[in-house]
């Protein structure tokens, strides 16, 4: 069973929801992000998402380009990651590690050489923002083979029909985008979230996780009650652009996840 | 030449150019795309649409344009007779218009109430403020915040016409930066806006799209060479950033493997430096703005900053079929530097009494070394792209006066 499976199996048993975390890698420096993840961890974390830098972040608001302009500023590379990964699982065999990004970064590397690190290195799943089912091909027979899960995004804006094709291409867990609009933005509204999960729940096998514009950790027990999970990005990451010194920020961070955790869980 | 199609038909219908372009964006945008398709597909036989289209190009645009003899340029080379379509002498000053005339009556039909564009030497920006006061819509243009000091001119130009122009000052501050922000408000506001991208680039539809708008400049072309020496030019020169201009010129042709096409890249500072623009010439196939195509980037794969002279052709990635025609070999494609095109900017005004753009001017530039290896029965096409009334303070600067 793939990490993410057993970890969903789990959560299951225990009737807990996913708390899927986001921060880049790299940011504000390659140093802190092993130690940030632990921390997340400690904090209640049950997946970790991992941001892969990139020059041109399209989908992303100001909060997450700013921490990939930070990690790029330290040199950080795809490669650099793959290896932040590898030292994360000398001590953590068993969270759920998932990057994000876009696809130029792999393409660089050359499919076959970054599933095969990525699959070595412990890394779970993929979520490549400007990758859509129907341009995948080329890089699902090498995430197959390296048993890494291709993990597509479902949108408000995604209609019935595409969404049994999203549906039936998905592997790990189903990432339900819940406003329209980029990473960071704030006008989530959970109850056009609620209506539109419930469409994808009659058709989804896996979970459904719902992410961009979770914020407080009273949006993640709503957003939560409606689905399997939820995923908190800009917020963790501007919390650590806020924190003064690099050392404080696995601290800062183990705070800010204990408080969504326990939102979740109360 | 084999693998082309006779007759031509790329893309396919996911939009593909053979291994290039396709649809790699966000998934929020995919049905808006789609949406998009279905229109642009069902007015591909529209004669309403397309008799609309016919009267706006020629009682609001201007058009036909002129297929011109520059005489006094041809015996400066002395070899191959140059011709200058004069796309300059379109209303706004640039080919942009031909493509915001067509996408603002698409976007009427879809009844959006929103335009929004990017722009890098403002051209397109013009264009889309033009047709959006027209349509009395709403209208917000993404520029590079150093374009805005570049091009200044057409930032208030847009101003005038009751556009919005934001200033986007990520990354490298020019176009790609534009389109990146251009992205993101779509993404937000994809119910009630239409993204007129302005060059043959983005995802699909677009590139095709705005190349089948385009095409009125290459169709025209076809009917004044024959009209006016009985056949086909030898070769059509123009310049590409993005590669509207080259495409509307080239596609008509595509057919006819007698007919040389060649696209003219921005060397900016040179190719042997990091300083230039020319992604056909010197970069390899990767994925930006929504399709597969050749990109300027370093190793991990992040996009490299680019250089030109020429705000328009400042950019790291190209059209996708573009990258189809540069694998088939059905066009070449050269590239020039800043310092050649000022010198063919200069000579143009000088010999023929015309202003050209920048980005113009790398067409000029390169069709005077491969009119000089002709014979003077041949002749030469080259697409004069736009105006340069917006590349004055650019040019006073270079030669440190001040206006
Ligand atoms: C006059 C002119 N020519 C050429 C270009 C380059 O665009 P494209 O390659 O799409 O024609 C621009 C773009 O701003 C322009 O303003």
């Amino acid at each position: 069973m793939s990490r993410l499976t057993g970890c969903f199996a789990q959560l299951q048993e225990q009737g807990k929801k996913a708390f899927v975390s986001f921060i880049t890698a790299g940011d504000p420096e390659p140093s802190v992000t092993v130690p940030a993840l632990h921390s997340l961890v400690e904090g209640g974390v049950d997946i970790l998402e991992l941001g892969v830098p990139f020059s041109d972040p399209e989908a992303d608001g100001p909060s997450i380009q700013r921490s990939s302009e930070r990690a790029l500023q330290q040199g950080v590379t795809l490669s650099m990651v793959l290896d932040m990964v590898s030292d994360f699982r000398k001590s953590n065999e068993h969270t759920p590690i998932v990057l994000m990004g876009y696809l130029n970064s792999i393409l660089s590397m050359g499919e076959s050489t970054f599933f095969e690190r990525a699959s070595q290195c412990g890394v779970d799943g993929l979520i490549m923002v400007n990758l859509p089912p129907e341009e995948s091909s080329g890089l699902s027979i090498h995430a197959e083979a390296n048993e890494i899960d291709l993990i597509y995004l479902v949108a408000p804006t995604t209609p019935d029909k595409r969404i049994k094709l999203i549906v039936e291409n998905v592997q790990g867990f189903i990432y339900y985008v819940s406003l329209k609009g980029i990473t960071g933005a704030s006008h989530l509204d959970t109850a056009s979230v609620e209506e539109q999960v419930s469409v994808l729940k009659s058709h989804a096998k896996l979970p459904i996780v719902v992410g961009f514009g979770i914020k407080t950790p009273e949006q993640a027990a709503a957003s939560a009650s409606l689905a399997d999970g939820i995923v908190v990005g800009s917020e963790l990451v501007d919390t650590m652009a806020t924190t003064q010194s690099n050392e404080l920020i696995p601290e800062r961070l183990q705070a800010k996840a204990q408080s969504f955790r326990d939102a979740l869980d109360g | 030449m084999d693998r082309v199609n006779d007759p031509y038909s790329a893309p396919d219908e996911l939009g593909h150019f053979g291994e290039y372009g396709g649809r790699f964006v966000a998934e929020t945008l995919i049905h808006a795309l789609e949406e998009l398709n279905e229109l642009y597909e069902s007015i591909k036989s529209d004669q309403a649409f397309w008799a609309a289209f016919d009267e706006d190009l020629t009682n609001y645009v201007g058009r036909p344009s002129p297929l011109y003899y520059a005489q006094r340029l041809t015996e400066h080379v002395s070899g191959a007779q140059i011709f200058l379509k004069r796309e300059d002498l379109n209303h706004t000053g640039a080919h942009k218009i031909n493509n915001t005339v067509g996408q603002a009556l698409l976007a009427s039909r879809m009844g959006k109430q929103r335009i929004i564009a990017e722009t890098g030497a403002g051209q397109h920006g013009v264009a889309t403020a033009t047709v959006a006061a027209r349509l009395g819509v709403e209208c917000t243009v993404y520029m590079g915040a150093d374009d805005i000091v570049r091009q200044a001119p057409n930032v208030y130009r847009m101003k005038m016409l009751g556009t919005h122009v934001e200033s986007v000052s990520s990354g490298s501050r020019t176009l790609k930066d534009a389109m990146n922000e251009a992205m993101r408000d779509w993404v937000t506001n994809v119910d009630t806006t239409h993204y007129i991208i302005g060059s043959v680039a983005g995802p699909h539809p677009y590139p095709a799209m705005v190349r089948d708008f385009q095409a009125v400049i290459g169709r025209e072309c076809r009917a004044q060479c024959e009209e006016r020496f009985g056949g086909l030019p030898e070769a059509l020169i123009a310049c590409v950033g993005g590669g509207s201009n080259a495409m509307g010129l080239f596609y008509p042709f595509v057919n006819d493997l007698k007919v040389e096409l060649i696209g003219v890249e921005a060397a900016g500072k040179g190719l042997s430096t990091d300083e230039h623009a020319a992604s056909l010439c010197e970069g390899k196939p990767g994925v930006l703005h929504g399709s597969r195509t050749y990109l300027l980037a370093d190793d991990d794969g992040l996009i490299k900053e680019t250089s030109s002279i020429s705000a328009g052709l400042d950019y790291p990635g190209v059209g996708p079929e573009h990258s189809y025609w540069k694998d088939l070999q059905r066009a070449q494609y050269v590239a020039v530097t800043d310092e050649q095109a000022i010198e063919a900017f200069h000579l143009l005004n000088r010999l023929e009494g015309i202003l050209p753009a920048l980005e113009s001017s790398h067409a000029i530039a390169y069709a005077l070394i491969e009119a000089a290896k002709r014979p003077s029965s041949d002749r030469i096409v080259i697409n004069l792209s736009g105006r340069g009334d917006k590349d004055i303070g650019t040019m006073a600067e270079i030669d440190g006066i001040q206006i």
